[in-house]
This record gives structure tokens, C-alpha cells and sequence, in this order.
């Protein structure tokens, strides 16, 4: 053991693990990603210009907003915006004309939609806006003119948390169960092994699919979301808990396993209270490294219109707009959405690579 | 072996009747059927819904219903698509053939890349070769298959050099054989790349990995020591160690492979078993839905029952009969 190591001998694993990742730019840099992500997702109502359903059917595929520092004259101002309407010209290929009549500057801190964060507290404060004939869009418009980038920050709400409450439903459930056939053994383990190997024999987005038309295609999107995370977690259980079952079995022959028997405690109490904290390394990187799964499972569905539907965003049905091919070229900003999935998922599986590297420093990324 | 064929076999079985008998309860829990849609349809009376409905007894209990199915089944009969106006067999038959050739094609690419990329990666471990190819591999990885289809597809559509979309080109009958055939590979491009992607990204880092600890083990240090030149150290000694686990692991990516083919069908317009899935779970076609989930695990059995027995050709340590 190097000096290195010995001075943080006192420490526990999971700090020393904690310490390492500290070290390592590229997770840390993944971690502060993320944590913005979250952040402007509790924030979406502030950090978006307008409402996520606040549409202006007349400025339909609006491409993103340029922002003018220099009018007409050549003259220097403070970030504005002009206004623009649309016509058709005679090949039926929308144009639009900006009028550099009025100048709209940019504003901060105005008055707009009314909105609640975090559903609690209230407020019609947005963080950036022009004023009222004026639209601003960062990013462009969808079909009915609703500004993109509010409509990204909204759906980053359904797209970003579905991930974590399927981990944490399908990880609760994997664990447990994993856990209980492992320790048990005998014809526990051998009915949770086959029913684990049923769900597995399907391709799992065929199953996915399966398991969607079993209930009504028009749900509200409050119902859909906890659908999709209830089917998802269905679907997911099975690998981790055989997974989990391998370590469970291996650690039952432990002496602390004895001693807790010994002293008492439920076949429950000692898979949740003494094998599934072993495990708690591979737990927390492969809870990491799943969480981009349970977002893609939600946005492949809501990218077919059988998710979150329309008035409501996710980034699934955000990119749906992209589906008919022949058209995004003439509006290829509705591709915006699938940058932010791609960026979220490279974050988690560089921060899962990063707490592998940090909790066992002898395996390398990719090293199974 | 062929004991350990039959046994594997046999122990599916079971697994795939349960797998269908789940299936077909939660889509029969399904508010609705394919005739309310029928019902909707004035060309069709209501007589032929009748009788559509005695035939296949649908209008019996569940479990009658999914007897009636089972029966039919071990009697080779799929049942009838009511969506497609054929035999499921039929539908289904038609569309299998492009999904395994997508999927095949698919594969081959990202081994074919994967392997090289990922002992590249491993010979040059820690240089900037092995960062880039790192960072390569990440990214890869990220992209969700469906939007690198989006983004394929929107390139093709802006520069027209390849076709966007579906198997073949409008006029494609009146081609030759060769011509055909190139129309197809030209529609194939896009598709493949996306589903190889993602599973080319993730098996060339197991393969850098795999390899970079065989590179550590005695027998690397020995034949190096024996004056073996470094090019056999690689291809012949090392190379072989390494790959052996990642036959294991081709069972699994064939999961992957027809759920992420599914969807990338699904965009691209491929007529395979993944679009026709969504067809029919849109439509409710009870027995078309069956089918192609019964399918999709039996391909699934088929590729498993593959890795096994080529990891077992391929490593004399493996042995089923005894185990």
C-alpha cells in the first residue's frame, strides 16, 4: 500500500471512493452537468421565457430569434430583438419578414406566464423576455409557434426525474428480490429465476410496447408518466435482480450473514440490512449507469405518441416533430431536444464510469 | 452437446408459454379490441364480426381464448391479423427476413469495427490514441440510436445522397438483380449504422478492457520472453484470450440489438418485426402482437443458444454435458 493510500486509512470506503472521484475532471465535470440539468429543470418555469403550451399559431416553425446588437443604422444598442411575420411565398415555402420599424430590447426579470415552482411556490417572474409583440425565440418554434427552448426546459421536468423514480422503483424492487432468492436459496430462487428469465426472453422494447397497449392510448400525462415508470420498472427488475441473486448467494456464507441470523433477524431484515449495504458500490454505479435507460425507455415512447401527449413536453415528444424526415430540413431546429437527451445520457455514463473508477480503482472503464 | 441442445430447448419452453400467457392477459386487460375499430368500418358488417369473433372464439373468457391460441399455435397456426387482412404467419414471415438482415448486418459492422478499435485502443493504452478513441467510444455510446437516426436521415435528406427511408426505391422492380440488390444496400446504410453504433461503442471499450488485462498476465510476459514477435503476441496469444468472454456477451447484445433495431425500423421506415409491432399494438391486433413477441423470443432463444455453443466451440475449458 503506497503512502498515499495509508494516509486515508482512517476513512471510510465510500468517503475514500468519494475522494477519488473528487479527482477526477471528467466525472466531477459529468456531476456539475447534471446537477445544472436538475436544477434548471425545477427552475423551467423561471429560466423559460413563456409557457410551455403559450402558442402563436402565425409564427408556425419561427427559426431561432437573432439577437441585434447594431440597428439598421449601424448604431450600438443593448441586445434586441425585432418583430417578424410570416407569408407564403409563391412556391408555398413559409417566409418571414423582420421589421426593423421598432426595436424590442431584451429584458430581464419581467412579468410573463404565471408558474409554480416545484408546484409550490408561485410566481410570473421569467428570467428573459421582450416585450408583448415581440417573441423571442432562442431556439426556434415548434408547429404552433410555441418557443422551443421553453418547451425543452419543461419537458426536461418529465424527461429528467422519470429516470430516477425508475431506478428508484426498479432498484428498490431488484435489490429486494434479487437479495431474498440469493440468501434463501431453494425454490424461492428457482421460481424468481425463471420468472426473471420469462421477462428476458422478450427483446425488451417489444415487451415495452406490449405491456403500453394494455392500457388506453389517452391517459392524461400524469397517469402516462407513472405508467411509464411502472412499466419500465416491470421490465427492468429482472437483470438486476439476478444480478444482485449471484452476490447475495456469495455473501450468505459471510460470518456477519451467521451472526445476524444468529441475533435474530428476518430473512428480510438481514437482505436489507446486511447483503444489500455490501453491495453498496455496485448498487450506486449501476443505478448510475442505468438511469440514461429509463429516460430513453420514456422518450422512445413518447417519440411513437405513446408517452406524455401533446399539450405537455418531454423530450421525447419534443423530437417527435423531427419524425417526418422530409420536413426537418426546412426547420431543423426541432432536432434541439435529442442534443439535450444525448448530452444527459453521455453525462451519466461518464459519472457511472467515473464512480467505478473511484470505487474500484484496479478496473478500468469498460471492464465488466 | 446434443443432450445440452435438447435440455436448453426444453426449459425454454415453458418459459415462452408463461411469457405469452402474461402477454396475452395484459393485452386483453386492454380497454377495446381491433373490432371496436372494425365496428367502425362500413364495408364490414356486423355478421363478419360475428363470425370473425366465434372463429377464434374472442368472445369466450381469457383463458378459453388463450387456449384456443395455444391450441392453434402447436398446430403451426399464428392466427389471422385482422389489421392486415392476413394470416399472422404470412405478416409476420414477410416482415422477418428484413429484420434479420438488418440485424445481421448490423452486427457484423460493429464487430468488424469494434475489434480493431478496441485492441487499437488497448495497444496504445494511455497515449492520446487511446483518449480519443476513449472519448469516441463515450459518445458513441450516448447517442440515442433514435436520434442518430434523425440526424442521419435529416443529412440524407439535405444531401440527397442517400435514400431516406424504407427498403427500397419507388422504382426498384424494373432494376436488375444488381441493381436491386444495390438499391436495398443503399436504403440498409443508414439503419445499420445507427443500430451498429451504439453496441459497436460499448463492445470495443469491453474489448480494450479485455484485452488490456490479458496484456498483464503471465502468459503475455512468457511468450514475449520467448522472443515471440509482439504482432503474434497480439493476434495469436492475446487476442483469442480476450474474445472469449465477449461471446457471452453477444448473447446479450442480440437483445439489445432487435429492441434497438425495433425502434430504428420504426424511424426509418424498415419494414421488419419492429415496425410491425408498433402497427400492431396501435391497432390492437390481438394475435398479430402475439406473434411478433413469440418471435422476438425465439430469436432472442435461437441467438442465446448460439453464443453458448459457439463459446463452448471456441473455449475447450467449457463443457455443458457435465455441468
Amino acid at each position: 500500500m503506497s503512502a498515499a493510500n495509508s494516509a486515508q486509512y482512517g476513512f471510510s470506503p465510500m468517503r475514500r471512493a468519494l475522494r477519488r472521484l473528487g479527482r477526477n475532471p471528467v466525472a466531477l465535470a459529468s456531476a456539475w452537468l447534471l446537477a445544472a440539468f436538475y436544477l434548471s429543470a425545477i427552475a423551467a418555469g423561471f429560466l423559460a421565457p413563456y409557457h410551455f403550451d403559450d402558442e402563436r399559431r402565425d409564427l408556425s416553425y419561427h427559426p431561432p430569434t437573432a439577437l441585434h446588437v447594431r440597428d439598421a443604422a449601424g448604431a450600438w444598442h443593448w441586445p434586441f430583438v425585432y418583430t417578424t411575420s410570416a407569408s407564403f411565398d409563391r412556391f408555398y415555402r413559409r417566409q418571414f419578414a423582420v421589421d426593423t420599424a421598432k426595436q424590442y430590447p431584451l429584458r430581464f426579470w419581467v412579468k410573463g406566464s404565471h408558474y409554480r415552482i416545484l408546484g409550490l411556490v408561485p410566481s410570473d417572474r421569467h428570467l428573459v423576455g421582450v416585450d408583448a409583440p415581440a417573441r423571442i425565440y432562442l431556439l426556434g418554434a415548434d408547429a404552433r409557434g410555441r418557443d422551443l427552448l421553453s418547451r425543452i426546459l419543461y419537458g426536461s421536468q418529465v424527461s429528467l426525474s422519470i429516470g430516477l423514480a425508475g431506478v428508484l422503483i426498479t432498484f428498490s424492487l431488484g435489490l429486494l428480490i434479487g437479495g431474498l432468492a440469493g440468501y434463501l436459496g431453494g425454490w424461492v430462487d428457482d421460481v424468481i429465476m425463471r420468472l426473471c428469465e420469462m421477462l428476458m426472453m422478450v427483446p425488451g422494447f417489444y415487451l415495452l410496447l406490449a405491456l403500453r397497449a394494455a392500457f388506453p392510448p389517452q391517459l392524461s400525462s400524469i397517469a402516462v408518466y407513472w405508467l411509464i415508470v411502472v412499466i419500465l420498472s416491470f421490465i427492468g427488475w429482472a437483470g438486476l435482480a439476478r444480478v444482485v441473486r449471484g452476490m447475495a448467494a456469495s455473501l450468505r456464507e459471510r460470518e456477519f450473514v451467521t451472526a445476524a441470523k444468529v441475533a435474530g433477524c428476518t430473512p428480510v431484515g438481514i437482505v436489507w440490512g446486511h447483503l444489500i449495504p455490501n453491495m453498496a458500490s455496485y448498487t450506486i454505479i449501476a443505478a448510475t449507469l442505468s438511469v440514461p435507460g429509463y429516460m430513453l425507455g420514456e422518450t422512445a415512447l413518447s417519440l411513437l405518441g405513446l408517452g406524455i401527449q401533446d399539450p405537455h413536453a418531454s423530450w421525447g415528444n419534443l423530437l417527435s416533430e423531427a419524425m417526418s424526415i422530409g420536413q426537418v430540413q426546412f426547420h431543423p431546429w426541432v432536432l434541439w431536444p435529442g442534443a439535450f437527451i444525448s448530452a444527459t445520457v453521455m453525462a451519466y455514463n461518464l459519472l457511472g464510469d467515473g464512480l467505478r473508477d473511484a470505487f474500484d480503482p484496479r478496473l478500468e472503464a469498460g471492464r465488466s | 452437446m446434443l443432450r445440452y441442445i435438447l435440455r436448453r430447448l426444453l426449459i425454454s419452453i415453458p418459459l415462452l408459454l408463461g411469457m405469452s400467457l402474461v402477454a396475452f392477459l395484459f393485452i386483453s386487460c386492454a380497454p377495446g379490441d381491433y373490432f371496436d375499430a372494425l365496428r367502425l368500418n362500413p364495408e364490414i358488417s356486423e355478421a363478419t364480426i360475428r363470425q370473425y369473433e366465434a372463429q377464434y372464439l374472442l368472445d369466450k373468457p381469457v383463458l378459453v381464448q388463450y387456449a384456443a391460441w395455444l391450441g392453434r399455435l402447436l398446430q403451426g397456426d399464428l392466427g389471422y391479423s385482422f389489421a392486415m387482412r392476413a394470416p399472422v404467419a404470412h405478416v409476420i414471415g414477410s416482415r422477418v427476413g428484413n429484420t434479420l438482415l438488418l440485424t445481421l448486418v448490423a452486427m457484423v459492422v460493429a464487430w468488424g469495427v469494434a475489434i480493431p478499435l478496441g485492441m487499437w485502443a488497448a495497444v496504445r493504452h494511455r497515449t492520446w490514441v487511446d483518449r480519443f478513441l476513449g472519448l469516441q467510444m463515450v459518445i458513441g455510446m450516448s447517442v440515442p440510436s433514435f436520434f442518430l437516426a434523425l440526424l442521419l436521415l435529416y443529412i440524407a435528406s439535405r444531401t440527397g445522397i442517400l435514400p431516406v427511408g424504407g427498403i427500397r426505391s419507388a422504382g426498384a422492380q424494373s432494376l436488375s438483380p444488381v441493381g436491386q440488390f444495390l438499391d436495398v444496400a443503399a436504403h440498409l446504410v443508414i439503419p445499420a449504422l445507427v443500430i451498429s453504433a451504439a453496441s459497436m461503442a460499448g463492445l470495443a471499450r469491453v474489448i480494450r478492457g479485455n484485452l488490456l488485462e490479458v496484456l498483464q498476465s503471465p502468459f503475455v510476459l512468457a511468450a514475449r520472453a520467448r522472443g515471440i514477435p509482439e504482432k503474434s503476441v497480439l493476434w495469436r496469444h492475446a487476442l483469442r484470450n480476450a474474445i472469449n468472454p465477449m461471446i457471452t456477451i453477444f448473447g446479450y447484445e442480440l437483445s439489445s440489438l432487435l429492441s434497438g433495431a425495433a425502434l430504428t425500423e420504426i424511424i426509418c421506415n424498415w419494414p421488419g418485426l419492429g415496425s410491425l409491432m408498433l402497427t400492431a399494438v396501435r391497432q390492437q391486433d390481438l394475435f398479430l402482437v402475439m406473434g411478433d413477441m413469440l418471435i422476438g423470443g425465439v430469436l432472442l432463444l435461437v441467438g442465446n443458444l448460439l453464443a453458448d455453443l459457439a463459446l463452448a466451440w471456441s473455449d475447450p475449458r467449457i463443457r455443458y454435458e457435465r455441468s
